[in-house]
C-alpha cells in the first residue's frame, strides 16, 4: 500500500488528463489539494508499518519494494505540508487555467518522484526519484518564459549534470565494492570495507552531488536565480522541499549507510555548513528583491542543517532533521507571504515598497511569526532546531562552529528586521494607498503555516518524541 | 586488456569531438560514436543487457531526435563557424591534457587498492530484469516521460495557442 503515495499522484494526473474539461481545468488544484491533506492525514494518523504490512488487490503486480522508517515519514509530512501550501498558493496566482493546469500537472509528478525519493531502498532508483523532481523542477521554473526565468533554469540545469555526474561515479563505486546498488548491501559493505578510500571518495562524490542539488556554497550558484525568477509557488516547492529531499534525504541516508564516511567526511560537512550559513547570511544582507532575499536566506539554513550533520552525532542529526522540518514550515510561508505582497503591490523590490502591515495586517503579522522562528527566537519551533543544532555542536567540541551558527543567528535577525522595516512598516510607500489585504486563497496557506510553526513551538516535547526521537533509531 | 584500452582512446577522442565540433550535426554523430564505443565496452565487461540499451536508446533513438531537431535549425554561416572553433579552441583547449593527467594520476592512486570485489548480479532474462529488479525505476521513467511531455506543452504549446 506503500505504492500509493506514488500511484496516486500519478493516477490524479492520468485522470485529469482524461477529463480534460474546462471546468476540470478550474479545480484541478483541489484534487491536489485532497492529495496532499490525504498524505499528511496517513502519515500522522496511520502507523506506517500497518500501511506496509496492507496489501491492496492489484498489489500483486507491483513489487516496488518501497520502505517506510521514521525518517521517510517525517519527509512525507514534510513534502505533504509544503505540497498543499504550493497547490494553495498556484491556485490562486495563475490567472489562466490552462496554465494552472499543467502547473499541477507537474507538481502531481514531482510529489510522486519526491515521495518515491524517500522510500526507496536501492541508491540507483534514488537517483531516478531525484531527477524526476529536477527534470518538472526545471520545467516549473521556467513557466513564464521570461529571459531570467529562462538563464536560471538553463544554470539549474547545468549544474544538476554536473550533480548527477558525480552521483553516477559514486553509484558506480558502490557497485563495483557492493556488487548491488541496494541500500542493505552498500551497509554491509561499508561495514567490511570501513575506512577504505574507495569508500570516502564514492561518499565525497556522492554528497558533493546532493550540496549542489541542496544549493549549498560553492555550488548554490543556481539558487538565488531560480527562486527568485520562479512563481511564487513554485518558490515555496523549491525553497521549502525540493533542496531537502534532493540534496539533504539522500546526504543523510548515505551518510547513515556508510557510518559517517569518517573524520574527512565530517570535516567536509562542518566546513561547507559554515561557509554556506556565513555567504547565505552576508549575501541576504544586500539583497533589494524580497525572493531573493529569501532564497539567500534558503543557502544559510540549509548550511545549518549539513553543520548539524557533521557532527555525527545522533544530537546533531535529530536538530538537522527537525530544522528541514521547521525550515520547510516558516520558509514556505515567508514565499507565501511574498506572492501576497507581490499579488497585490505589483512589486517585490523592497525599496519600492513600505507600512504594508497597517494594509495587509494577516500577511504582515503571521510574516512577523516566520521571521522571529527563522532567527530563532524562543518558543517558536525555529528556536529549538536551532538549539539542538548548537547544542550538538557544544558536546561535539566544535566551538568554533557553535559560535558561528549563533553570529549568523543574529545577522539572520537582522536581515529579517530589514524586511520587516522596508515591507511591512514604516510610513505607507507613494502609490501604494489602495492596497488591500490579498484574498482568503493566499492569506490562508500563509496562516495555517505560522499556526503550524507556533504549534511545534509550544509543543515541541510532543514533536521531539513521537517524530524526532524516533529517527535515532534508524541510525548505526 | 589493449582492446579496452584502445576503445577508451577512441571514446574520449569522440567525447572531445562532440565538445568542440562547431556543427551540430557532427556534435550529434560524435555523440552516437560514443555511445557505440560504450556499448562495445558493456559487450566486453560481460553487460550484454546494458550493452543493448545503450545501442538502441542512446546511439539510435536519442540521434534519431537530434538529427530530426537539426534538421529544423538554421545553419551559421562560414565565418561564424571558424570564429567560434577558434573561442571554444582557446577556452578548452588544456582540457584532453587535465582528462589524460587525471585519468594518470587517478589510476596510479587506485593501483595499490586491491580488493576482492564480490561479483555483480548477472541476470540474462530481461523481463525479470526490468519487471521484478527493477520495476520502480520502470515506473520512475514513465514519470520521467510524463513530465517531459508536459514539459513541451508547458515549453511549446501553450506559447503556440497565444
Amino acid at each position: 500500500m506503500l505504492a500509493l503515495f506514488v500511484l496516486a499522484p500519478l493516477a490524479i494526473v492520468v485522470i485529469l488528463n482524461i477529463l480534460r474539461f474546462d471546468f476540470i481545468k478550474k479545480i484541478a488544484c483541489w484534487f491536489g489539494v485532497v492529495a496532499t491533506l490525504a498524505q499528511v492525514g496517513f502519515v500522522l494518523f496511520v502507523p506506517m508499518e500497518k500501511l506496509a504490512s496492507k496489501s491492496v488487490s492489484f498489489a500483486k503486480y507491483f513489487a516496488f519494494n518501497l520502505t517506510v522508517d521514521s525518517l521517510s515519514k517525517l519527509m512525507l509530512l514534510t513534502i505533504g505540508i509544503v505540497v498543499f501550501a504550493a497547490i494553495l498558493i498556484g491556485q490562486f496566482t495563475y490567472s489562466d487555467d490552462t496554465k494552472r493546469f499543467n502547473f499541477l500537472n507537474l507538481m502531481m509528478l514531482a510529489l510522486a518522484g519526491m515521495n518515491g525519493i524517500v522510500m526507496v531502498s536501492d541508491i540507483f532508483s534514488l537517483y531516478v526519484f531525484i531527477e524526476i523532481v529536477a527534470v518538472a523542477s526545471f520545467i516549473l521554473i521556467s513557466t513564464y518564459k521570461d529571459k531570467l526565468a529562462l538563464e536560471s533554469t538553463f544554470k539549474y540545469i547545468v549544474l544538476s549534470i554536473g550533480a548527477t555526474v558525480f552521483i553516477m561515479l559514486s553509484i558506480a563505486i558502490f557497485m563495483l565494492l557492493s556488487g548491488s546498488t541496494s541500500f542493505a548491501s552498500i551497509s554491509s559493505m561499508s561495514k567490511s570495507y570501513a575506512g577504505s578510500p574507495l569508500i570516502i571518495i564514492a561518499v565525497c562524490l556522492f554528497i558533493s552531488g546532493t550540496f549542489t542539488k541542496g544549493g549549498l556554497v560553492p555550488f548554490h550558484g543556481w539558487l538565488p536565480d531560480a527562486h527568485s525568477s520562479a512563481p511564487s509557488s513554485i518558490s515555496i516547492l523549491l525553497s521549502g522541499v525540493v533542496i531537502k529531499v534532493t540534496g539533504i534525504y539522500p546526504l543523510i541516508r548515505i551518510l547513515n549507510l556508510t557510518g559517517g564516511g569518517g573524520e574527512t567526511v565530517k570535516d567536509i560537512l562542518l566546513v561547507i555548513g559554515a561557509l554556506s550559513i556565513v555567504v547565505g547570511a552576508l549575501a541576504s544582507l544586500g539583497q533589494n528583491d524580497m525572493k531573493r532575499m529569501l532564497a539567500f536566506s534558503s543557502v544559510s539554513q540549509m548550511g545549518y542543517i549539513v553543520l548539524s550533520l557533521g557532527t555525527g552525532t545522533a544530537l546533531g542529526i535529530a536538530g538537522a532533521v527537525f530544522h528541514i522540518l521547521n525550515h520547510a514550515i516558516f520558509k514556505s510561508q515567508l514565499f507565501a507571504n511574498a506572492a501576497a505582497v507581490e499579488k497585490q503591490a505589483g512589486t517585490r523590490d523592497m525599496n519600492k515598497l513600505g507600512g504594508l502591515a497597517s494594509r495587509m495586517p494577516l500577511t504582515g503579522g503571521t510574516s512577523i511569526v516566520a521571521m522571529l522562528s527563522i532567527s530563532g527566537i524562543p518558543p517558536l519551533s525555529g528556536f529549538w532546531s536551532k538549539l539542538l543544532i548548537i547544542l550538538a555542536l557544544w558536546q561535539s567540541a566544535h566551538y568554533t562552529y557553535a559560535f558561528i551558527a549563533v553570529v549568523a543567528s543574529v545577522i539572520t535577525l537582522a536581515y529579517f528586521l530589514m524586511l520587516q522595516r522596508k515591507v511591512f512598516f514604516g510610513k505607507l510607500a507613494e502609490g501604494l494607498e489602495n492596497i488591500k489585504e490579498a484574498k482568503a486563497g493566499l492569506v490562508l496557506p500563509a496562516i495555517i503555516l505560522a499556526l503550524l510553526t507556533i504549534f511545534i513551538g509550544i509543543f515541541f516535547p510532543v514533536i521531539y518524541n513521537k517524530l524526532i526521537l524516533p529517527i535515532q533509531s534508524i541510525l548505526k | 586488456m589493449s582492446l579496452i584500452i584502445g576503445l577508451l582512446v577512441i571514446l574520449i577522442i569522440s567525447a572531445l569531438m562532440v565538445i568542440f565540433s562547431t556543427r551540430l550535426l557532427m556534435s550529434a554523430i560524435s555523440l552516437a560514436v560514443t555511445s557505440i564505443i560504450v556499448t562495445l565496452l558493456m559487450f566486453k565487461l560481460n553487460s550484454p543487457l546494458a550493452a543493448v540499451f545503450e545501442l538502441s536508446i542512446c546511439a539510435g533513438l536519442i540521434t534519431v531526435i537530434f538529427i530530426t531537431t537539426i534538421s529544423f535549425v538554421k545553419p551559421v554561416t562560414e565565418e561564424e563557424l571558424i570564429i567560434t572553433l577558434k573561442k571554444r579552441l582557446k577556452k578548452y583547449i588544456a582540457l584532453p591534457v587535465i582528462l589524460v593527467i587525471v585519468g594518470l594520476v587517478t589510476s596510479f592512486l587506485l593501483k595499490p587498492m586491491v580488493l576482492a570485489l564480490p561479483p555483480v548480479l548477472q541476470e540474462t532474462n530481461v523481463a525479470n530484469t526490468l519487471w521484478n529488479l527493477r520495476q520502480v525505476d520502470i515506473l520512475g521513467q514513465a514519470i520521467i516521460l510524463l513530465v517531459g511531455v508536459f514539459g513541451i506543452v508547458v515549453l511549446f504549446r501553450e506559447g503556440q495557442n497565444k
